[in-house]
């Protein structure tokens, strides 16, 4: 069981780092052009971006089953059931969090530091990366409230993942299946870890933020 | 006259459809100040903004060194230019790397970057909070840090946006005396945008004047304020006389100025030699009709013939040659008492303490 264990926290970590990862590469280019670029209709993508960082990972689940699922538009690359399935799914709950949460970070800093880096010379990709330098704390939460939410859902890792054991088992599918079969004590065993999962990784981020605040 | 190194032609700059900025011709010399003044919200910040290029205009033309401003590659033009502004803007990084960030920016060697920013740190007396974290400076010791930012680029143009209007009076007046200080040493052609008269005084070699969006008067600050093109601008100025001198003798806190042959006394603390310009609002002199205005305690008195006279509401602008031109605001009632007309023989006196003395 302990080796059992082991496995599902690796893939845990695995899954949910690499969603994180991807919608990090997905969100802050995106947050940052919509932070930045005073388009037309910006407020409304804004507000569909808000709306959908709410989005209910079961209906994520259910999209992405759908889309994957063998008679499905992308059956042919037999995905569903696998760590890549839930990646997938947990990078489309993370990365509309990580562009909004850009999006505000780069907003809440003066506008006239833009117009102050350029008139020192930078350019756009300068100042983009100075901007992100100076929101780095924001940045952070914004990757902090990324991870945790993917490391905490359960409804899209179960429909598009299927709790298979030595394969796409994780954490919380675990624990479902064990709090089902009456095996208290290994949901108890396996949330600790969980818990203890979110707390590390917060901690370090945390600290820092706290580095970046002195 | 030196040469030209930006020049502005027939600018127009529109917010919406709401005219901000006009500007028919401006020509800014290499090496000298330009003092940009008028009151906040007249237009000054949007000129600043076209001439460095962060604000496209939406007609005419600014040229650089004699080519079109648009010609030239925007970043290369940006890393010839240095800015200030209001407020300092600095990032949240220590005081040495924000005087550093722009260096970095043109890919300057570490060494380069280095020597230059500790060069300037230690002129701008700032050098004991290298380390310090920008946010944890005071307004005077932020904008220092803004300053040598700026100048640690060694910009061919140099933009000043009201740098010190948000600092407290004794330490503006301290950074105000050192800016001067920097710029007469290095020479670096600068725009700087005030609405303060005093900082226009003493920084500018020339004087813009910009009320409602249009620049209404470019010229020697003594040519402006004494002659404003029309009453809008010698309203905002208030004080027309102006007559660059030099203190010629000093006693305890009475001062003897040398201005055109005349000697005329003020009161203040300025060193023998120095080089100062002599400042009288118009409503603070007051003119008679005698040789000698008797009985009066005013400690100056010139006398000269009257130039011109003009009404200006209830009152009468009357300027009197006395070897330089004064400029005196009068009532309609005591120019009528005393029968003034043009070309009349006049004594124009003022006391020693309506004469603000501003060293250069």
């Amino acid at each position: 069981m302990n080796a059992d264990i082991l496995e599902i926290t690796l893939l845990s970590i695995q899954v949910s780092l690499l969603a994180t990862g991807i919608s990090l590469f997905i969100g802050l280019p995106l947050g940052t052009w919509l932070a930045l670029h005073p388009l037309r209709g910006r407020n409304f993508v804004l507000s569909v971006v808000n709306t959908v960082m709410a989005l209910p990972p079961v209906v994520v689940g259910l999209f992405v089953a759908m889309t994957l699922w063998r008679s499905g538009p992308l059956g042919d690359l037999h995905l569903i059931y696998t760590p890549t399935a839930i990646v997938i799914a947990q990078t489309i709950i993370a990365a509309p969090i990580v562009t909004g949460l850009t999006a505000s970070a780069l907003q809440q800093l003066d506008p006239r530091l833009r117009l102050q880096l350029m008139g020192l010379g930078a350019s756009p990709t300068q100042m983009v990366f100075s901007l992100w330098r100076e929101a780095r704390l924001p940045l952070l939460a914004a990757l902090m409230a990324a991870f945790g939410s993917v490391i905490s859902e359960v409804g899209a890792s179960m429909m598009v993942g299927g709790n298979i054991r030595h394969q796409t088992r994780v954490l919380t599918t675990a624990i479902v299946l064990e709090t089902g079969k009456g095996e208290f004590q290994t949901a108890i065993s396996l949330s600790i870890l969980l818990l203890i999962l979110a707390y590390l990784v917060n901690l370090g981020l945390t600290l820092i933020q706290q580095r970046g605040t002195r | 006259m030196a040469q030209t190194i930006l020049s502005v032609k027939d600018l127009v700059v529109t917010h919406g459809d709401q005219p901000v900025l006009k500007v028919d011709a401006l020509d800014i010399q290499q090496g000298e100040v330009l003092a940009v003044i008028g009151p906040n919200g007249a237009g000054k910040s949007t000129l600043l903004l076209v001439l460095a290029r962060l604000l496209p205009p939406s007609s005419g033309k600014v040229y650089f060194r004699g080519f079109p401003l648009e010609q030239e590659d925007e970043l290369t033009y940006r890393r010839r230019i240095a800015l200030v502004l209001q407020e300092p803007l600095l990032l949240h990084r220590s005081v040495f790397d924000n005087v550093a960030a722009g260096l970095k920016f043109r890919g300057l060697p570490r060494t380069e970057v280095k020597t230059r920013t500790m060069n300037w740190l230690e002129r701008l007396e700032i050098n004991q909070l290298k380390d310090r974290p920008a946010h944890r400076l005071s307004g005077g010791e932020a904008q220092r840090t803004s300053l040598a930012r700026a100048f640690a680029l060694q910009p061919e143009l140099l933009f000043l946006d009201e740098p010190f209007s948000a600092l407290d009076s004794p330490t503006r007046s301290r950074m105000l005396q050192d800016l001067h200080a920097l710029l007469s040493q290095t020479g670096i052609t600068t725009v700087f945008i005030t609405h303060d008269l005093d900082e226009a005084l003493i920084l500018g070699d020339r004087v813009a004047v910009i009320l409602g969006g249009v620049l209404r008067q470019v010229g020697r600050p003594q040519d402006v304020f004494t002659s404003p093109t029309d009453a809008e601008v010698a309203a905002f100025v208030g004080v027309e006389t102006v007559i660059a001198g030099k203190v010629a003798a000093h006693d305890r806190g009475q001062i003897m100025v040398e201005a055109n042959g005349l000697n005329l006394e003020a009161v203040g603390d300025i060193p023998i030699g120095t080089q100062v310009l002599f400042c009288l609002r118009p409503e603070d002199i007051t003119l008679s009709i005698s040789e000698r205005a008797t009985g009066s305690s005013a400690r100056n008195q010139l006398s000269g013939r009257i130039l011109r006279m003009a009404p200006s509401g209830p009152l009468v602008r009357v300027v009197v040659d006395c070897g330089l031109p004064v400029v005196a605001l009068i009532t309609r009632g005591s120019a009528n008492d005393m029968k003034l007309v043009e070309g009349q023989t006049v004594t124009a006196s003022f006391k020693a303490t309506a004469v603000h003395l501003i060293p250069r």
